[in-house]
């Protein structure tokens, strides 16, 4: 019969003096005492050529290679390896070389900047266990808040915190729950809390990965958001597009439930409050409070002039919190462990006025031209540099860095000179840009800035409801002209009109999509303006991206013949023999940019 | 499982917690998946049905396969936490069904890190 395994034992002089005959006696014993003599053949070869370190054992098919190996480890070896199949560690060989440790976790720039609350779960626990998240102090803070805190404490210590939205405004959340208190208290009418977990912007993912890792802290974060505000009645809204956090998030609510984390009596506290999710559609506009609050009532998700708050008239004209994803899940480790501790991270001395700094964290989305894209938690006021340079590792392929968009696509884009600028609310609205609910992408030199405005833009005219005619019309009028600027048919006056509209905007608008919309042409004209000056004026492209301003050349310098470029192009624009110097044919040329994917001496040009 | 109070929140704590940590003579060694729709996009599902496929093919009971979210570094996935009872948890990068078969026959049962896709040790750190 066959054997399971083999055990080959060196029998070169080397080993033999370190004692393998003995060896290969006691295993044989010992194999036999546990019965494995016919699974297990022990075999002796000759030199394996590794004397310094015999005697030597090896183990097949599993090719486990023991060194200095004695009688006295054969019991562990037949007890843990040949009869559970886990080598001896201590017996395993080690290269010198892999000596060294690997790096630890902490010592990686891209953790070692980082800074988790809202996050602090992520990778630790099973998001579909509510044991686990319990096992790490779940819903510690709401029986904190259920046995030991008022509703009006638990809304004070929000407010000293600090905490502030996390979804665009940067509304302190004590303040909006202090309102929609008293507006309940005062109407009569119980109050409704509501997550906004929309998340529309183009590029962003902070609240799907939040909800995805853990996403008992936003319920828990909404139970007592609800005791304070005194609501018994919830709603999640949430993208469609978003299937896997819902889902999760659909469980999260089911387990709650089960342990009466949610329903009547909560942690027989005598506390009724329940969660229900709603599914929106993905239109951007959604987003926006008075639009969702029409959406959740099943109507046309249309924003409304804002002169009377839905914290006091919103969903079925009830007094309603709404809150973003992230500043919920904020939420519990605020009541743990004090408005002290939240306080004193972030910038500004928050405790007597919200919103006299930026307390806490913030999540961001680190995309675009940068090494590691990824989801990243910094404390507030940490400077654009660490986070693109430090965490980010910089740009790909050595390129320069040109600006950074942040605060979604009705932020701004900034330029090397604010790069040490410290990341809060108020730095980045002063600068032109805002924080928006914490996209970012990086660009490069290879990117035109027109080319980013008129991106956006198209993306806002879009999204636009069309209900007021300053979005409506003005998005429009900028997209045609960021497009005539780009087809290298702008004129200079055309600079004063964007403004002009942008002024107009940001005045008129119904609500802030389009107030806000503005600003990707604003910040660019502000940091970027010889962009679009060489646009009209030079008619050039300094990023190389308007097809309209750009021709394709081949530097003979760099090109060396090897026809990859050839094959590539869809129009045989490109001419040469192989290992000779290719010529590009501007008529025939298409821009599409397929050859510069496949050189690889960086010969196509663009100029 | 009845509804609770705030007794009970404190024992499940307790139960829970011991399950989550590794102690000897219960499981050996924990795999941790991460599985985001980024993770996922990426081919985490798959990594993770090799770590589980190697697991019963090997016979290992203590070895302990499970899922958690995303690790924060996107551009990385698919991730795998690997943690050893008595060890620093060691974060694996860019993998694939073959590197988990890897991952399982080095350094769970041979206990050596794998050098080549391992990015670093240790845990993050919550303040
Ligand atoms: C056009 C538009 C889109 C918005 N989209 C979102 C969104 O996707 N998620 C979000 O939380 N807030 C979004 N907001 C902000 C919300 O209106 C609201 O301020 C926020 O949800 C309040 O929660 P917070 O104070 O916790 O940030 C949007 C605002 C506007 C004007
Ligand atoms: S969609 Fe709100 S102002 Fe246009």
């Amino acid at each position: 019969m066959a054997y399971r395994a083999h055990c080959l034992i060196c029998t070169g002089t080397g080993c033999v003096a370190g004692g393998s005959f003995n060896l290969r006696k006691t295993l044989e014993a010992e194999i036999a005492k546990r019965g494995l003599d016919r699974e297990i053949q022990v075999i002796t070869t000759g030199c394996q050529g590794f004397c310094a370190e015999g005697p030597i054992m090896i183990v097949q098919p599993d090719g486990v290679f023991y060194c200095r190996v004695e009688e006295r480890d054969v019991p562990a070896i037949v007890e843990e390896h040949l009869l559970k199949g886990r080598p001896v560690k201590k017996l395993l060989y080690t290269p010198p070389t892999e000596k060294a440790p690997i790096p630890a976790l902490k010592d990686i720039p891209f953790f070692a900047k980082q800074k988790l609350i809202v996050l602090r779960n992520r990778g630790l626990i099973d998001p579909d266990r509510i044991e686990d998240y319990i096992a790490v102090d779940g819903y510690t803070a709401l029986g904190k808040a259920l046995t030991q805190m008022t509703p009006e404490g638990i809304v004070l210590e929000i407010k000293r915190s600090g905490l502030r939205g996390r979804g665009g405004g940067g509304f302190p959340a004590g303040i909006k729950w202090e309102t929609c208190r008293h507006a309940g208290q005062v109407r009569g009418v119980a109050p409704v809390v509501i997550c906004n977990a929309d998340e529309g912007d183009p590029g962003a993912f902070m609240d799907r990965s939040i909800i995805e890792s853990d996403p008992h802290s936003v319920v828990e974060g909404m139970i007592i958001a609800a005791r304070g505000i005194g609501a018994s009645e919830g709603f999640v809204y949430i993208r469609h597009e978003y299937p896997l956090a819902r889902q999760r998030l659909q469980l999260a609510l089911d387990h709650a439930r089960e342990f009466g984390l949610l329903g009547k009596n909560i942690l027989g506290a005598g506390m009724d409050f329940d969660i229900e999710i709603r599914e929106g559609a993905g239109a951007f506009v959604c987003g926006e409070s008075t639009a969702l609050m029409a959406s959740l009532e099943g109507k046309l998700g249309e924003p409304r002039a804002k002169y009377i708050h839905t914290v006091e008239h919103g969903y079925q004209d009830r007094p309603s919190n709404l809150n973003n994803v992230e500043t919920y899940a904020n939420v519990p480790l605020i009541i743990l462990r004090g408005a002290d501790w939240f306080a004193s991270m972030g910038t500004g001395d928050v405790k007597e006025n919200p919103w006299n700094g930026s307390s806490g964290t913030k999540v961001f989305s680190l995309v675009g031209k940068i090494n590691n894209t990824g989801l990243i938690e910094v404390p507030m006021g940490i400077s654009l540099r660490e986070i693109i340079f430090d965490i980010g590792g910089g740009i790909p392929k050595g390129r320069k860095f040109k600006a950074v968009q942040t605060g979604g696509p009705s932020g701004g884009c900034l330029p090397e000179e604010k790069l040490d600028m410290a990341v809060d609310f108020d730095s980045l609205t002063e600068a032109g840009s805002m924080m928006g609910s914490g996209g970012m992408i990086v660009m490069d030199e290879q990117t035109c800035m027109v080319d980013v405005a008129r991106y956006f833009i198209a993306f806002l005219t879009e999204e636009s409801c069309g209900k007021c005619t300053p979005c409506r019309e003005g998005l429009k009028t900028m997209l045609d002209v960021l497009t005539r600027i780009g087809d290298g048919k702008g004129r200079m006056e055309d600079l004063g009109l964007l403004e002009e509209m942008g002024a107009v905007m940001q005045d008129c608008c119904l609500c802030a999509l389009g107030t806000s919309a503005p600003n990707p042409v604003l910040s660019t004209l502000q940091y970027f303006r010889h962009e679009y000056e060489a646009h009209i004026r030079d008619k050039k492209c300094p990023g190389g991206v308007c097809k309209e301003l750009i021709t394709y050349g081949i530097d003979p310098a760099k090109c060396d013949g090897c026809h990859a470029c050839v094959r590539a192009c869809s129009t045989a624009a490109i001419m040469g023999e192989v290992k000779k110097v290719h010529t590009l044919d501007v008529h025939k040329c298409i821009k599409c940019g397929a050859c510069i994917e496949v050189c690889r001496r960086d010969a196509i040009t663009r100029t | 499982m009845p509804r609770i109070t705030i007794e009970d929140l404190k024992k499940i704590k307790e139960e829970a917690r011991q399950k989550m940590t590794l102690r000897s003579g219960d499981a050996r060694a924990r795999v941790v998946v991460h599985m985001s729709t980024c993770g996922i996009a990426a081919g985490a599902r798959e990594v993770l049905d090799a770590f589980l496929r190697d697991a019963e093919a090997r016979h290992l009971t203590d070895l302990l396969v499970t899922t958690s979210s995303c690790a924060g570094l996107c551009s990385r996935e698919p991730m795998a936490t690997v943690e050893i009872a008595g060890q620093a948890p060691v974060k694996y990068v860019d993998l694939d069904p073959a590197k988990a078969g890897r991952i399982v026959a080095e350094h769970i049962l041979g206990g050596a890190v794998v050098r080549e896709f391992a990015l670093a040790a240790g845990s993050e750190t919550a303040s």
